[in-house]
């Protein structure tokens, strides 16, 4: 096990030092405060009615018999909902032609995936709110639902909003290069259609929310399950119309959120409306059914690409065209594009391949709203290139590992771009593959896969290189006019104790932001670990920005804190050099205590300098005022993203009888800079791998021919579990980024990248002696018997 | 409205009274009726686990059960575990292993590897992950967990038989 380094410690090193989280502590002992422990006066519960049909027009709804059971406070339909809050449509600038239509909490006149919200009801508990729920008449008109991606641009299909023409959402071609002079020469082209089925990020706390508007001041306060206060802030002040200094989000503990608790979602907007209209607290926690039914969806992919190699397994070009489904809306605030932008971008990404193009096709169905979840694009990228190396490598005959070594961008290549006009500073494959195989002990397994197969028994081994966007800049959201910022901030000060408090932008969600901060802020500042406190999550006591997602907490919060220290530090040795009639220059801090930096000789302690700081400064020159708190910005700087890369493995054993597949094993080399924390990266790390094995394995919200969505509960809806999983191994190799002065990037998403990947490349390993192959996943034991002509 | 009805039970290992409605659950009892909340409710039907606790010495999902069901019974939730060594150790290897992210599943978790330790005092890798295998955790990926439990039996077991390893004197 990871354990710290006392040494380290003591010297005040803690970045780089497994130390455990606070955190786990509280929350260990049951004493985590989600938004649904937290108590309110007077509070009132909402419930909804929702759409039995994928696709329908409301023709009545009646009311009245809620309206007269005790204990309903309120009822509000869409059309009424409609004069509370100013519609939204998730469309960005830098998606030019995505296009959506306009969305208010509730449907209004047609409800347009099964499960969205048509009536609210407000209730002095949740029991009653659905008691008078139950009682609402509504009489629908059914219409025909576009549930397949492939059906909604048929030229017979009408479209879900008739306003915008048709059922295509967005389209998008990239690439360079000359792609069919090298099919033309290519000595072998591996071709595939790759399916990946929609699933749904599943946090455990479901989605939450308690509003609470003061109409005497006009001031709201949401307690929200969220990760971006800002955004939520902003986006409540504008379809509100209240100031936004009069709104305050308050993220308390969150209960996971994997990219699910960043969107804006009816009910929650609906919850704001209601605390409005009525005054008072009003509560919305998702049950699981409505979890299921509305919570972003993921993924939803078809996939038909081709890569050409050469004879030595050169990759020459890729071609790919992907069909993604969103529902019948681009999300808002950040748009359902970027997840298929984001896949066809990252095409070919480790590797040296010269001529690619892809095109992107994203329409409008009547399924649950497809959105960013957890390694956005990322799964989708990987099992297409990795799939398609492997089938290439197999008709080559060459080995999946060398064939890997043979294509990466090799250390001199730095910096380098990609086909699809992504800048990697500097990767590291070479020592990342170079560190799998002796993790593994590649050769050994090899062997024992060959003397298994000669029993009867079918392993198989899968490679995935995979590479990994983190620490976005403002070309993500900012540039496309989306009000969610790309810069963090912190406010960092002493108190009289010499404790230090840090307030910081970046928000916790149990990845351990808030341990990462205290350790960038105790090793430079020079004070011990136990003295620094974090907080996060306010928008009212924390500086504005753009808060946890897409990898970039550590990345850019990091820096920011690490700006803030250093700051602090100087103010601190200005006022000490000041008692001290010394120069701050011969000055440092160590320890928690103001030391000569020569010798490290014990000048004074910081609860010292606090005491004469704050109560006795008429003991001060005049005119001269300490300075006991500091606050910085930071901006990731140099190229628009920060990408990690490495590569995982996958061992397993496919069951050819009942097609049920083994994990035995997994690996993952991962290289995210600079890394802050082990323990915490490790643990990022194994828990998006186990998040992509269920998206790979289990995961799969189904739907009727008609768009009824027919997994409501966590038994129709299988999850990854303990008995399930493997031992995931772990090894890292650290290429700091040279752009941040902390040198660390993210890590959120590496394990969720590649290990579908690798388990499908493995499974088809296994496969390999039949001629079978599988490409939809989840990779259910029926898809494999079929593979294998069984069923 | 709802009519309430009482109900007595040893809660925590306190006798307790109070009013509930037929409907209400367990789970929903515990955390608003009388404020426990570390047990928490993941998904209402008896799947996820967060929700368990102890009803009479054995783990339950207190979703599936309604509060007027504990009348009479010994329910005991993470809260109750307050200077209980077996779950002090797990609580402290769940926090040094990071055995935990999010925190919503840990209540439950614990209470299973508890009841686990319990009745198999040294288990292997494989009946952790078996036994852990109710109990759904989106955030870690169970390796965290399994760890921690094993080193919080491990350490249970150097305790127990420390005290026969030493010279009798």
């Amino acid at each position: 096990m990871l354990k710290p380094d006392p040494a380290k410690q003591r010297d005040g090193a803690y970045v780089g030092q497994p130390v455990p989280r606070e955190n786990a502590r509280r929350l260990s002992q049951g004493r985590g405060r989600y938004v649904d422990d937290i108590a309110f006066r007077n509070l009132a519960h909402v419930a909804f009615v929702r759409s039995p049909h994928a696709h329908a027009r409301i023709l009545s709804i009646d009311t009245s018999a809620a309206q007269a059971l005790p204990g309903v406070v309120d009822v509000v339909t869409g059309e009424e909902m409609k004069g509370l809050c100013t519609p939204w449509v998730g469309v960005l600038a830098h998606f030019p032609g995505l296009k959506s239509a306009e969305q208010y909490p509730l449907a209004v006149d047609v409800a347009r995936w099964h499960g969205e919200p048509v009536v609210a009801v407000v209730g002095e508990s949740r029991a009653l709110a659905e008691d008078g729920a139950d009682l609402i008449e509504v009489e629908w008109e059914e219409l025909p639902a576009v549930v397949d991606a492939e059906a909604a641009l048929a030229g017979d299909v009408p479209a879900i909003h008739p306003e915008l023409g048709d059922n295509r959402a967005f389209r998008l071609e990239v690439g360079q290069g000359d792609t069919a002079s090298a099919f033309a020469e290519a000595a072998v082209i591996a071709e595939e259609e790759f399916r990946f089925g929609r699933h749904t990020g599943l946090t455990l706390e479901p989605r939450s929310i308690v509003a609470d508007f003061d109409p005497s001041l006009r001031q709201m306060t949401v307690h929200h399950s969220t990760q971006t206060p800002f955004q939520m802030q902003d986006v409540l002040a504008r379809h509100f119309g209240l100031e936004e200094g009069n709104v305050r989000v308050i993220a308390p503990d969150v209960g996971g959120s994997f990219g699910l608790k960043l969107h804006v979602y009816g009910e929650e907007m609906a919850a704001c409306a209601l605390s409005i209209r009525l005054g008072r607290p009003v509560k919305f926690i998702a049950d699981r059914l409505e979890a299921f039914q509305t919570d972003i969806h993921a993924r939803d992919h078809l996939v038909k690409a081709r890569m050409a190699l050469s004879r030595d397994g050169e990759i020459l070009a890729m071609e790919v065209d992907d069909l993604t489904g969103i529902g019948p809306y681009s999300v808002y605030p950040r748009t359902s594009a970027v997840e298929g932008n984001q896949a066809i971008r990252l095409m070919g990404g480790p590797y040296r391949m010269p001529n690619y193009r892809g095109e992107l096709n994203i329409v409008f169905q009547n399924k649950t709203p497809m959105c960013q979840y957890r390694a956005v694009g990322h799964p989708i990228a990987c099992a297409v290139t990795e799939g398609l190396l492997d089938k290439g490598a197999r008709a080559l005959k060459l080995d999946p590992l060398a064939v890997r070594q043979r294509n990466v961008v090799t250390a001199d290549m730095y910096p380098h771009t990609s086909p699809t006009g992504y800048v990697f500073e500097r990767l590291s494959h070479e020592e990342c593959i170079a560190s799998l195989a002796s993790l593994m002990d590649y050769e050994r397994l090899r062997r024992e896969q060959a003397e298994a197969r000669q029993r009867g028994v079918y392993r198989g081994i899968g490679l995935a290189t995979f590479i990994e966007i983190t620490n976005p800049g403002p070309a993500f959201y900012g540039v496309g006019g989306a009000r969610i910022s790309a810069q963090d901030g912190c406010v960092m000060k002493m108190e009289p104790s010499g404790d230090i408090r840090v307030m910081v932008s970046v928000t916790e969600q149990g990845q351990g932001t808030e341990t990462i901060m205290a350790q960038v802020a105790a090793t430079h500042l020079g004070v011990p670990l136990e003295r620094v406190s974090v907080y996060t999550g306010d928008t009212q006591t924390s500086p504005y920005g753009g808060a946890t997602w897409a990898s970039r907490g550590a990345g850019i919060g990091g820096p920011a804190v690490m700006k803030t220290a250093l700051a602090l530090k100087a103010n601190l040795l200005e006022t000490a050099a000041v008692i001290l009639q010394a120069e701050a220059g011969d000055l440092d801090i160590r320890g928690g205590a103001v030391v000569n930096r020569k010798d490290g000789t014990q000048r004074m302690e910081l609860a010292e300098l606090g005491r004469i700081a704050y109560f006795r400064p008429d003991t001060l020159p005049a005119d001269f005022h300490p300075e006991m708190t500091a606050a910085r910005h930071y901006v990731p700087q140099g190229y628009p993203f920060a990408f990690t890369n490495g590569i995982q493995a996958s061992h397993l054993e496919v069951d050819v009888e009942t097609g049920l597949v083994r994990l035995l094993d997994h690996w993952v080399v991962e290289d995210c800079g600079k890394v802050i924390n082990p323990l915490l990266v490790e643990e990022q790390i194994r828990g998006g791998v186990v998040q992509g094995l269920g998206g790979a394995l289990f995961e799969e919200c189904l739907y009727s021919p008609e768009g009824q969505l027919l997994c409501g509960t966590m038994a129709d809806y299988l999850t990854p579990m303990a008995g399930e999983m493997p031992d995931i191994h772990m090894a890292h190799v650290e290429t700091p980024t040279l752009t941040s002065p902390l040198g660390a990037k993210g890590v959120g998403e590496a394990g969720t990248a590649a290990a579908p990947a690798a388990v499908m490349n493995a499974i088809n390993d296994a496969l390999s002696p039949f001629s079978a192959e599988v490409t939809q996943m989840p990779f259910t034991p029926e898809r494999i018997l079929t593979a294998l002509g069984k069923v | 409205m709802d009519s309430l009805f009482p109900v007595t039970l040893t809660l925590n290992g306190v006798i307790a009274t109070h009013e509930v409605s037929q409907r209400t659950t367990l789970a929903d009892f515990l955390r608003q009726t009388v404020g426990l909340t570390a047990t928490h409710v993941g998904c209402e039907h008896g799947v996820c686990g967060a929700c368990t606790v102890f009803v009479d010495g054995r783990i339950a999902r207190a979703c599936l059960m309604f509060a007027i069901q504990a009348e009479g019974r010994d329910i005991r939730t993470l809260e109750g575990f307050a200077g209980d060594r077996r779950m002090e150790v797990l609580q402290r290897h769940f926090h040094e292993r990071n055995a935990l992210q999010c925190g919503f599943c840990t209540s439950g978790m614990l209470a299973t590897a508890h009841q686990l330790l319990e009745g198999s005092p040294d288990p292997s890798r494989e009946e952790v992950r078996e036994s852990l295998s109710g109990n759904f955790c989106r955030c870690t990926g169970y390796h965290a967990i399994v760890d921690a439990t094993l080193d919080a039996a491990a350490e249970l077991n150097a305790a127990t038989v420390a005290p026969e390893a030493e010279p009798a004197c």
